[in-house]
């Protein structure tokens, strides 16, 4: 058994010992849990985490090992991204032995190849508690040399997860153009397979010149406004009529670009069972999230209706626009990992984006 | 708009049976609590009288009848209900609303059935309907076909291909299931299942997959939340009764989990499900490939289990749900702040593990399979699979201390009992990976995954580590840390390091705690707050574990603390009373204003809901834990007299360790449970007993047996095999008993008592304040002694007792009391014959018999007993016995028909599963409820007869004459039936099972042309010879009712004579009272 001690250390001054099951060299970042039961693969590359050391507060991880890199449609069919993205991983109880007729490796194998620390042994239910009551805060994974805090948020995240040259996936009816902030690979997959050719484009890329049916902005990490480009780009194609659907960060930019504002929420959601309600609707959607930014209400301006309502905390979970066929979530309609009960949100899209192909065919 | 109700009418389970338990108490008190807030009038129908749900307070009205339609339709008459719950009892409940719907008798009462409409349930209920069902939205189940004869089975099979599993419909807890793999074992397996329904399935084998359950819910607006998902230890082909079970699963891929949550919605859905639902799948281990084996559209023992498990009260909202509600419009009952519309995170790992009495049963066969023989559960939470599997594993109580360092018991054929599970496979699995098997080769035998096998493997492997350390000194911080987070027990440490001699264990134990807390080695409290630590959460619903290092609740110095110890797993002989009692005492104590503390962990029961205490600990009720909650709460005292046995025992220890215990004192427990202490107090008090010794060779047995006479009671310290106690007749049966039962000797004696034939047996309830007795209740049994108590027929009050045997009773009752200087409940049993009384036994605690004489009394014993216990008077008194203007009847309900081969015979061994309690205005009236509670049926036309002993003859006589009178035909075997014509009954003899002639007893079973059978035992000894054995077991095959006590079936048949089923007096509880 490895044995090997790690620390975690936290802004505060907390120092937590446990035991190293990733690889064995610093790590720092912004320190936020997950509630989830399943899907550490699918979590671990979403690069939503970019900058983030990841807390599971399900004790018992890597139970199914992790799964291979087998490709379909030029995207990895098991992860959400081509690598491990979060800074680093704390468990209570890592699981050494898995067990699955997909899995190619052990978790810690996998960590290891990606140069990721892990720390095992933690009392994350007391940590979560801690983060719970004092928000979000900066910590380290520290071995023998010590290594300085680093804030995410002061850093272009987006641009560092965000794809580099257009690439194109599929090959259907509808053009869709797909601002990468950070995408996770299931977005995708939705979108190719309701009869799409995807275009995916850069952050910063100005996809206004383009030929599109419909426009869609993806997840992505850290703070909203720090994407200028992207909100510049975006309030451009809102003049416009051309549906436009957002997911996460994607939700936040919309609202941006239409003139609201948007705020850090003490710890955010991150968690496959978060209610949402459909505004004025008897309609409760169990969802996954993992964001740590809302929009402010307050400040959407009258053409902006609200679609989606958090059931617990009553945050913002969604924005649509009032005449035009522009809607976002905040939540994660894709799933990937989580329920997928709001997946029907792309076939609303892709039914806008239809009938204004149409309409202006018709034209 | 939502409908307002005025009055519901909610159906319970009636008695417990194997199957169908005490997850139906706890579901109908949610519901019932959940009506009760909306201000609706609630009426109850269930002659459990043990149970919570039947007390005061949670329903408006209790009706203790037995759940039929005919006793349904008559209550329907007078209360004019104007909604009906259905799913809140059971498989009994939901067949009864099934047949009252199809009859019209809810349409013709205009009743609206809540929740899930009715033609769901059929659908889920008619197996080629459901799958015609899920068939329409691509959903697969297994290959099956439903077919009405043996031979068109044989047919489907050549469609199919072996193996097959076969299953009875319309059927509870897979009753008349099995599998088969030639034409040969499908012919015997369909002929059986065919006797409990007429339609059966022939279904493709999916053994060796995974099972997969998820709980889910639906409310009128369409929205659906999965509460919990839970993964079967065992693979497919043991029965998810039968099975150990985690929640959440733990192999399953994301992607895994929620292609079968989806699939659990998109049924749902389809279904028209309205509230609760359980769906079970069976998952390929080696692809994603998966089967719906099952859909239950009503609470079930899953979804008791995924409520405790994840602190989602699922009944309650199913009751919302059922008024109307949407989810969203409900709040999360623990945290009080967010939203009922959501699926709880869980941060700890729970396992479940059934429980099983075996023991208990002559004959029947110990290995499980997918009919259900388990009689309770338990579940353990912990933070690490280790933990909560050795946490589970002793909270079974059968001896076990975790998943090693336990009594030696080697398996034969080991391989065999890898692959032929029986209740004891887990020990073959630690057995097979102490001895160094691969875990490969467990995994081909078992087909457990492999993930479990390596969790299991880490423990045996660690008791390698363990055994080298050999002292104290040696032990040091990471290692006992790492044994603690594994769920290692002191006492599993102290046996495992010291390999000490049993009357040295105790004290290594208390080594073992001491070096540990000085090592700072303490376990640490953690909360159930549905949403992983998300949102905060003020319930107390709290376990304990070694996988933290931080308190999830703080004690405020102001609060006093009075801890009630739990009675654990149900058993036979513990069950629901003790939960009753229990449950009435944290009551009680919360209303003195003192913080109530609940320690147990049977996921069945009420005690285990967080809203009935002010502090819940789901966890294990051994010294070593109870010990750590005490030193973490700091009560003001312990209760141990309500939870039966398991805290009984703990009383002594706990007193030695400095712990308050409330009530009478733990020397004063001793002396009543010390077999000589107990024995020179009655003595000294000149109270009698049946003579009795402790013998350790044959020759001393046969000496005292020359001195008392046959029969006599024989109970071994030590059993080998069979039942643990027996009443010899001769010298023959001495021998046999003493060779092959136990091996007597000096270190295993055994304790042989006189047997009092033709004696009536006598229940004692009291409480009493400081050594005087301040209530009582006194009960007989229908039949003679030799029926052990649990199993006997109650009448309370008295019908028949001479009044100079209750004075006597009585005054014995207050010399015990003031010997003992009791202060609380108490209970004894008594002989009486000829006014001469004999005590059997008595325990300073509350008995089974608690709940049904406090509430045909309409008195709580329990409540009094815990004001005395905490030095105050409860305000006010009970009623007397005499005073009272109706009968009480308590009767016992059996579950032999799912105990396949088990002799269905009753002796000194306890073999009921559950009971009821009903209240008549006469003793006719409250026997014929009773019986008709606990399955059995008023005969027509014909009945069959063997009487056995000459006593039993005389007893049947005259009950007989008058059935002949009422137009019976009367079937007897030869020797009755030459008996009877000599006594004027023209019985028309039969031949027994062995003969060829006809006609031939087995025959009019299996032709069902007789409707009850009376076989009573030829003698007292289990041991019964063939042919008798096979006309009871043919009877309980054939789903005809059977009585074994002659007693009894002249109780019986005196009733249905006297009274028709018309003629019942249908009242409520508290009309009576």
């Amino acid at each position: 058994m490895n044995s090997t001690k790690a620390k975690l250390i936290l802004e505060d001054g907390t120092i937590l010992i446990g035991t190293s099951f990733g690889y064995q060299g610093g790590s720092a970042g912004e320190l936020v849990f997950n509630t989830a039961m399943t899907g550490y693969p699918e979590s671990l590359t979403d690069a939503s985490y970019r900058g983030q050391i990841l807390v599971a507060t399900y004790p018992l991880i890597g139970n199914y090992g992790v799964p291979g890199k087998a490709t379909e449609n030029d995207i990895f069919q098991f992860w959400e991204s081509d690598r491990i993205q979060v800074s680093g991983l704390v468990v209570a109880e890592y699981s050494e032995c898995y067990s699955h007729w997909n899995a190619q490796m052990s978790l810690s194998q996998w960590l290891i190849e990606h140069k990721i620390p892990a720390i095992s042994g933690i009392d994350t239910r007391a940590l979560t508690k801690k983060l719970r009551e004092k928000g979000t805060t900066l910590a380290k994974i520290e071995f023998d040399k010590e290594i300085p805090f680093i804030d995410p948020n002061q850093e272009d995240l987006v641009g560092q997860v965000s794809v580099k040259e257009k690439k194109v996936y599929g090959n259907g009816k509808y053009k869709i153009t797909l601002v990468d902030c950070g995408i996770k690979n299931n977005i995708i997959r939705c979108l190719i397979n309701r009869d799409t050719i995807v275009t995916r484009v850069p952050y910063d890329y100005n996809f206004n010149n383009d030929d599109w049916d419909g426009l869609f902005l993806s997840n992505g990490p850290g703070n909203p406004k720090m994407n200028e480009a992207t909100i510049k780009n975006l309030r451009k194609a809102l003049e416009g009529n051309k549906p436009i659907m957002g997911i996460c960060l994607g939700n936040q930019l919309m609202a941006l670009a239409a003139g609201a504002d948007t705020y850090k929420l003490p710890y955010g959601h991150r968690s496959h069972n978060q209610p949402v309600i459909m505004k004025d609707t008897d309609r409760c959607f169990i969802t996954s999230q993992n964001h740590g930014f809302a929009i402010d209400t307050s400040t959407l301006p009258s053409d902006w209706d609200i679609l989606f309502e958090n059931a617990n905390d009553g945050t913002c979970e969604g924005i649509r626009h009032k005449t035009k066929p522009f809607f976002a979530a905040q939540f994660h309609p894709e799933a990937s990992g989580g329920p997928t009960d709001t997946e029907f949100l792309f076939d609303d899209f892709l039914n806008l984006v239809e009938k204004n192909k149409n309409d202006n065919f018709t034209k | 708009m939502k409908k307002q109700y005025k009055k519901i009418l909610v159906l319970g389970s009636g008695a417990l049976k194997i199957g169908e338990a005490g997850e139906f108490d706890y579901s109908g008190s949610q519901a019932l609590k959940a009506l009760k807030e909306e201000g609706i009038k609630t009426i109850l129908i269930n002659p459990n009288i043990a149970t919570v749900q039947t007390s005061k307070g949670i329903a408006d009205k209790v009706y203790f009848l037995p759940v039929t339609p005919h006793f349904v339709e008559k209550v329907i008459e007078i209360e004019k209900p104007d909604g009906l719950f259905l799913s809140f009892g059971g498989q009994t409940a939901l067949n009864c609303g099934t047949n009252l719907y199809n009859s019209g008798i809810l349409s013709k009462h205009n009743i609206e059935v809540l929740g899930t409409p009715v033609e769901t349930i059929i659908n889920t209920e008619d197996r080629e309907l459901f799958a015609g069902k899920l068939r329409e939205i691509d959903v697969k189940t297994p290959k099956s076909f439903a077919v009405d004869s043996v031979d068109k089975a044989i047919e489907a099979a050549r469609t199919i291909g072996y193996p097959l599993i076969i299953r009875a419909a319309f059927t509870l807890g897979g009753q008349g299931s099995g599998f088969c793999s030639n034409d040969e074992e499908l012919h015997a397996l369909a002929t059986n299942a065919f006797s409990y329904s007429n339609q059966i399935l022939v279904e493709e084998s999916l053994k060796g997959w995974k099972e997969v359950e998820y709980e889910v819910v639906r409310d009128r607006f369409d929205n659906c939340i999965t509460v919990c998902n839970m993964e079967n230890f065992d693979p497919l082909g043991i029965h998810t009764g039968e099975s150990i079970v985690v929640a959440p699963s733990q192999t399953l891929s994301n992607s895994e989990y929620h292609k079968l949550r989806s699939l659990a919605i998109k049924i749902i859905r389809h279904l028209g499900v309205v509230g609760e639902c359980n769906v079970q799948y069976a998952l390929d281990p080696n692809s994603e490939d998966y089967r719906v084996i099952e859909v239950n559209a009503r609470l079930s023992r899953s979804s008791a289990l995924a409520s405790k498990a994840t602190g989602y009260p699922l009944a309650f909202i199913a009751a919302k749900l059922g008024l109307g509600y949407g989810l969203h419009q409900l709040k999360n009952a623990v945290t009080q702040t967010t939203t009922a519309c959501f699926e709880p995170a869980l941060d700890y790992i729970v396992v479940k593990i059934p429980r099983w009495d075996l023991n208990k049963f002559q004959g029947v066969t110990r290995e499980i399979g997918s009919s259900m023989k388990s009689v309770g559960e338990v579940m353990a939470i912990g933070r690490t699979f280790e933990e909560a599997i050795q946490k589970g594993l002793r909270m079974v109580g059968q001896g076990m201390h975790g998943l090693v360092g336990n009594p030696k018991v080697t398996h034969v054929n080991l391989e065999e009992s890898l692959s032929h599970p029986t209740d004891q496979r887990i020990f073959a699995v630690a057995e097979a990976l102490e001895k160094g098997w691969t875990i490969e080769r467990i995994h081909q035998l078992t087909a457990i995954d492999v993930w479990f096998l390596e969790k299991l493997a880490n423990i045996t492997t660690f008791k390698l580590t363990l055994e080298k350390i050999k002292s104290i000194e040696n032990l040091d911080f990471d290692t006992l840390n790492a044994a603690k987070r594994m769920g290692f027990s002191d006492f599993q440490l102290a046996r495992l390091i010291f390999n000490p001699s049993p009357n040295e264990i105790e004290e290594c134990q208390g080594k073992v705690r001491v070096h540990r807390k000085n090592l700072g080695i303490l376990p640490v409290v953690k909360q159930i707050d549905t949403l992983a630590a998300e949102y905060p959460s003020s319930t107390a619903y709290m376990y304990i574990t070694y996988n933290g290092t931080e308190n999830d609740i703080v004690n405020d110095k102001k609060d006093k603390s009075v801890i009630v110890l739990g009675s654990g797993a149900y058993r036979i002989g513990s069950s629901v009373e003790f939960d009753w009692c229990t449950v009435s005492a944290v009551s009680e104590i919360r209303k003195m204003g003192y913080r109530s503390v609940m320690i147990n962990y049977n996921p069945e029961t009420v005690s285990t809901d967080y809203d009935i205490c002010d502090r819940l600990y789901f966890d294990e009720l051994t010294f070593e834990r109870v010990l750590d909650i005490i030193e973490i709460e700091k009560p003001i005292g312990v209760i141990v007299s309500v939870g039966g046995q398991i805290p009984n025992n703990l009383a002594m220890r706990l007193h030695n360790a400095g712990v308050k215990i409330l009530g009478t004192t733990p020397e004063n427990i001793d002396r009543a449970e010390d077999r000589q202490k107990f024995s020179e107090m009655l003595d000294r008090l000149e109270i009698d007993q049946p003579r009795w010794k402790q013998l350790s060779t044959f020759e001393e047995v046969e000496k005292f047996v020359d001195e008392v006479g046959y029969p006599v009671l024989i109970r071994p310290s030590y059993v080998l095999s069979g039942s643990a106690m027996n009443v010899v007749s001769n010298h023959d049966e001495l021998r046999d008993y003493l060779q092959l039962a136990t091996n007597v000797s000096k270190n295993h004696p055994v304790v042989v008592s006189e047997f009092i034939e033709g004696a009536k047996e006598i229940e004692f309830d009291g409480v009493a304040n400081n050594g005087e007795v301040i209530i009582d209740a006194i009960s007989e049994h229908v039949e003679f002694a030799g029926v052990h108590s649990g199993d006997a027929t109650l009448v309370f009050p008295p019908q028949k007792l001479y009044f100079e045997t209750i004075r006597r009773i009585r005054k014995i009752a207050r010399d015990i009391a003031k010997e003992l200087n009791i202060t609380g409940p108490f209970n004894m049993q008594l002989l009486a014959k000829n006014n001469d009384v004999k005590v059997i036994e008595c325990n300073l605690r509350a008995s089974r018999s608690f709940p049904f004489v406090s509430k045909v009394l309409g008195y709580n014993f329990i409540g009094a007993a815990t004001n005395f216990m905490l030095g105050r008077m409860p305000n006010t008194l009970s009623p007397s016995m005499f005073e009272i203007d109706h009968v009480g009847i308590k009767a016992s309900q059996f579950s032999f028909s799912r105990l396949s081969k088990a002799d269905p015979i009753l002796g000194v061994e306890m073999a009921s599963t559950g009971e009821v309690g009903c209240i008549g205005n006469d003793f006719d009236d409250a026997l014929i409820k009773a019986m008709l509670s606990v399955g059995y049926r008023i005969p027509q036309k014909s009945i069959l007869v063997s009487s056995g002993p000459l006593r039993s003859k005389i007893a049947l006589i005259e009950p007989l004459i008058l059935l002949q009178q009422q137009g019976f035909t009367i079937y007897a075997t030869k020797g009755t039936a030459k008996f009877m014509k000599e006594n004027g009954v023209n019985a028309i003899p039969v031949a027994w099972p062995d003969e060829a002639e006809s006609p031939n007893s087995t025959e009019l079973i299996r032709n069902r042309q007789v409707e009850m059978v009376i076989n009573v035992p030829k003698n007292l000894s289990k041991k019964e010879l063939y042919n008798d054995y096979s006309i009871r077991r043919s009877a309980i095959d054939c789903n005809i009712p059977l009585i074994t006590n002659a007693r009894l079936a002249a109780a019986f048949l005196f009733a249905i004579c006297n009274k028709k089923l018309e003629d019942l007096d249908i009242r409520s509880w508290d009309e009576y009272i």
